[in-house]
């Protein structure tokens, strides 16, 4: 009898190590929806700094479930992300616990990080205009001009689904109110150049490629593309554009955040909340800017060099969280408008 | 042999419906071990459904007004006009290169014979990516269209574009025309021939050969490959998404993940089920008029010569042979190619060794569990002549026309639901915790490709049953043999070619496989397929060029094997 259930430990202990979950001491933990390359330079800062390791596990699409199925038993420590709504439904779903935490609390303001401490954002990135260095003058153009009749066949953008753009339309609804944002999204996909689709990068190509004149996308990207020494037709794109900071009727330009948040059942809490702090550390914050141009949280930091050339971000003080919960709203009017359909329908 | 048959749901246990009708008149086989194993099996590759199921029902159905309204009307059109343009690409490329192998002799010709396979091994996702960039405005094709005609800016002339429905289907059917040129080769090969030679002889042209006889022989095979291509194209996910094109896969996914309702998106992709078994109908009722000609077909011997094409005929047939080898593995490969060439160090990182060692051991471990529980399965639904248990069988299927993220989600809540059921059992009654088992494991990855693919390993070595001889085996039981041991050592031996294809197909979809993998995959686990989404940095796939170049590498070894063994079964049979 003792054999059996001997043999039937090991026969567990081995399906455990097959499962690869990492519980052992000096680890954390961490389930990402942002792609490993973009923040192994932090964690390896990390490590180098606190002897801890980082075990990443990158999913594409549902974090939340996995770690609402895994309940206690969850290995996860830390959850990182892009975009503030997926930030939200982690705290929704139940998966985040509050952190009340006073090293993080005074490097984060609190318009970035959640009320009750159950997410905090890291980075930011502003929602801009790309707009084509040869063809376009203005200077100045704002969201409400993207639907102006003037810009008719001019505009590329990506899919009005993706979180980036729903994240925008959520502002403007939280600015406007439904009805209004609804006739300027009509306005928008009137002046689309062609159907919504690939990503950021690609509607600055297609302005170097002559079939549009300004589209919408992150900032970072700019910054990737000028930098890009692999591809040299990436530099091409990122050069053919100016970064233009269109503003709300405030004067102010729509930003969205990266951001992290401690799990539930944290097996690691202790090292979890030290990756916390150090996530939100000037030291962090600046690899972020650096690598990937991203504009920190923190008030006082700079961004990169190459960041600073597009001009001054005069971030939004919307509050994200009532910017989230128009999410659902903007993706059906999107649909309802049909903004993915292109121009013509 | 073909082994790309779909199955289907209604009866069809590969004897003809005389011999099954004589043989209940005569005995009823209870076999109740093997009735109650295949409904197990059955029950477990459903739960990943069934999981789905529960969570489509827990909704309320407030998504639909919206739905209804805004998304599924255009989201069926385009489903259907995508379904269509798929089902005349690969039909046509398939039906037209496998024609041109079998009646004509021309250069190059045998190397073609496989290299037509060759963009089996192209996950289409890849595919589409590569395309978009062949065909852009900087790639090769419309530089080269611009330097000839002086063009400057996209403005200045009219190019198809390639983000668009259509451009999906053009991507979509260089990769998978293959499943069909497979199934017609070898009808073509042989059945089609000395019917062909009939017709001949009685005066009829080639050109009325091909459409009045050969065609319409070959059509349930036909059928067959488009049907998976269907399937295929159904439950593809990053191809449409990539090139904009918005399917019903894609209003699932944007009903889960923009709208946060992941009761909708299962409500829809289960509604989808629906449209497959119409196309799994269509199928079974194609095939229903094979039975008739593939009791004959052993019997031939004749191998008859092939016309050989004369003067410019014959590099033009090569050319046209060619396109579209060039197409669906060519374009992919020139452009990722291209990429690598400039990352030529990321082929010696350990981190892709590692992946590609993973991506050979899931994928090997799925084909053999795979092939070995369609073989039971199958002869479960033989010997136990019950319509219960080939329905059952057949259902056990369905998940392959499910998109691999839904149904690695529904796997999801399986595996973590008896992992956690599991640890509180062990920790009550043996102050013991198990953790999560399953979930977040390798297993875990094995289990849902299996699920996923069992329906390409039981199609297979469905139609290679159904090709032989109704009452094979009852020859050695007459002799004294077990039932188990007749099949074992006569059917088994003769199912080989079918067995084989059963399992290069699961290894190589299992090698392409990303949505499940990702989602259920444990910390530190890379497939070849994660790891080109890991490194592709910011929707960048350049980044993950070499992983890329792997897999199609990787997924090409079986491909060619496969092709060889078949060419050489066939000289033999010959």
């Amino acid at each position: 009898m003792n054999t059996i259930r001997n043999s039937a430990a090991a026969a567990f202990a081995a399906a455990s190590l097959f499962g690869g979950t990492a519980y052992a001491d000096g680890v954390v933990n961490i389930y990402t929806y942002r792609q490993p390359a973009l923040i192994q330079p932090v964690l390896d800062a990390f490590t180098a700094d606190t002897g801890i390791k980082t075990e990443v596990l990158f999913l594409d699409k549902g974090l939340e479930e996995r770690v609402q199925s895994e309940g206690t038993n969850s290995p996860v420590d830390v959850i990182m992300t892009v975009d503030i709504s997926r930030l939200t439904k982690a705290k929704e779903a139940g998966i985040t616990q509050a952190l009340v935490d006073d090293v993080v609390n005074a490097e984060i303001p609190a318009e970035y990080r959640d009320p009750e401490g159950h997410w905090f954002g890291l980075t930011k990135r502003a929602r801009v205009v790309y707009a084509s260095k040869d063809r376009v003058k203005d200077t100045a153009i704002t969201y409400a001009d993207l639907a102006d009749p003037k810009w008719k066949g001019k505009i590329c953008i990506r899919s009005g689904q993706h979180d980036y753009n729903l994240a925008l339309f959520s502002a403007a609804i939280e600015h406007w109110g439904p009805e209004k944002t609804e006739e300027w999204m009509k306005g928008l996909k009137a002046n689309l150049a062609k159907k919504p689709d690939g990503g950021d990068r690609p509607q600055a190509g297609a302005i170097f490629a002559g079939e549009c004149d300004i589209a919408l996308g992150n900032t970072y990207y700019v910054g990737l593309m000028r930098t890009n020494e692999k591809e040299p037709q990436e530099k091409e794109w990122g050069n053919a554009i100016n970064v233009i900071f269109p503003t709300f009727e405030n004067g102010k330009t729509h930003v969205n955040i990266s951001g992290a948040a401690l799990a539930k059942n944290a097996p690691n809490r202790d090292n979890a909340v030290k990756l916390l702090q150090f996530l939100a550390s000037d030291k962090a914050q600046q690899i972020y800017a650096e690598k990937n141009y991203e504009y920190p949280v923190e008030p006082g930091l700079e961004p990169s060099a190459e960041v600073k050339s597009f001009g001054e971000l005069n971030a939004d003080t919307l509050s994200l969280s009532e910017v989230a919960s128009h999410r659902k709203e903007a993706s059906e009017m999107v649909d309802r408008v049909g903004l993915d359909d292109g121009p013509s329908s | 042999m073909t082994g790309l048959h779909r199955p289907a749901l209604p009866y069809g246990s590969g004897v003809s419906p005389d011999a099954g009708r004589l043989a209940r008149a005569v005995k009823r086989p209870h076999h109740p071990g093997l009735r109650l194993g295949a409904l197990l099996v059955c029950a477990i590759v459903l739960l990943p459904v069934i999981s789905l199921a529960y969570v489509a029902l827990s909704g309320t159905g407030e998504d639909w007004p919206h739905l209804v309204r805004n998304v599924l009307p255009g989201a069926s059109v385009t489903t259907f006009n995508l379904l269509v343009m798929v089902a005349i690409g690969t039909s046509s490329i398939g039906v037209a290169s496998a024609w041109m192998m079998v009646a004509y002799e021309f250069p190059f010709r045998r190397t073609l014979s496989w290299a037509l396979v060759l963009p089996l091994s192209v996950p289409a996702y890849l595919a589409a990516y590569a395309f978009a960039e062949f065909f852009h405005f900087s790639g090769p094709v419309q530089t080269f269209y611009r330097s000839i005609f002086g063009f400057q800016s996209a403005r200045d002339y009219w190019f198809p574009d390639i983000r668009s429905t259509a451009g999906c289907a053009l991507v979509l059917s260089s990769v998978l025309y293959p499943y069909v040129y497979l199934t017609t080769r070898i009808v073509f090969l042989m059945q089609g021939r000395n019917i062909a030679d009939v017709a001949r002889t009685l005066g009829a042209k080639p050109g009325r050969v091909f459409w009045r006889v050969l065609l319409p022989v070959a059509r349930p095979a036909i059928v067959a490959g488009v049907a998976l291509a269907l399937m295929e194209t159904i439950n593809d996910i990053g191809a449409a998404e990539y090139l904009g094109v918005r399917t019903l896969t894609v209003a699932v996914y944007q009903t889960w993940l923009a709208r946060g309702s992941l009761e909708g998106g299962a409500q829809i992709a289960l509604i989808m089920l629906l449209l497959v078994f119409a196309i799994l109908g269509a199928e079974q009722w194609a095939r229903s008029n094979q039975r008739f000609h593939t009791g004959r077909a052993t019997h031939m011997k004749a191998h008859p010569p092939r016309v050989v094409l004369k003067g410019f005929r014959g590099p033009l047939a090569t050319l046209l042979v060619t396109l579209p080898v060039l197409l669906g593995f060519g374009i992919p490969v020139f452009v990722f190619g291209q990429y690598a060439m400039r990352r030529l160090d990321q082929f010696a990182s350990p981190e892709l060794a590692n992946a590609f060692f993973n991506t050979v051991m899931t994928a090997s471990t799925t084909a053999v569990i795979t092939v070995a529980l369609a073989l039971f399965l199958l002869n479960a639904t033989r010997l136990v002549r019950s319509p219960d248990v080939a329905v059952t069988v057949r259902l056990a299927s369905i998940g392959y026309a499910l998109p691999g993220g839904i149904l690695g989600l529904g796997l999801l809540f399986v595996l973590a639901r008896f992992d956690n059921t599991l640890d509180s059992f062990m920790r009550t009654y043996f102050d013991r915790s198990t953790g999560l088992l399953l979930m977040g494991s390798a297993a875990g990855i094995v289990i849902a490709c299996t699920i996923r693919f069992l329906a390409l390993a039981e199609g297979s070595i469905r139609s290679g049953l159904e090709k032989l001889p109704g009452r094979l085996d009852e020859a050695a039981r007459s002799l004294g043999r077990t039932p188990m041991q007749s099949a074992v050592s006569v059917l088994l031996p003769l199912l080989a070619p079918a067995i084989l294809t059963a399992a290069v197909l699961v290894f190589v979809d299992t090698a392409k496989e990303l949505s499940a993998t990702i989602l259920l995959r444990p910390f530190g686990f890379s497939t070849l397929a994660t790891h080109v989404y890991e490194n592709a940095s910011r929707s960048q796939p350049q980044d993950g060029a070499a992983a890329a170049l792997v897999i199609i590498a990787t997924a090409l070894v079986p491909v060619l094997v496969l092709s060889r063994a078949l060419a050489r079964d066939r000289e033999a049979t010959l």
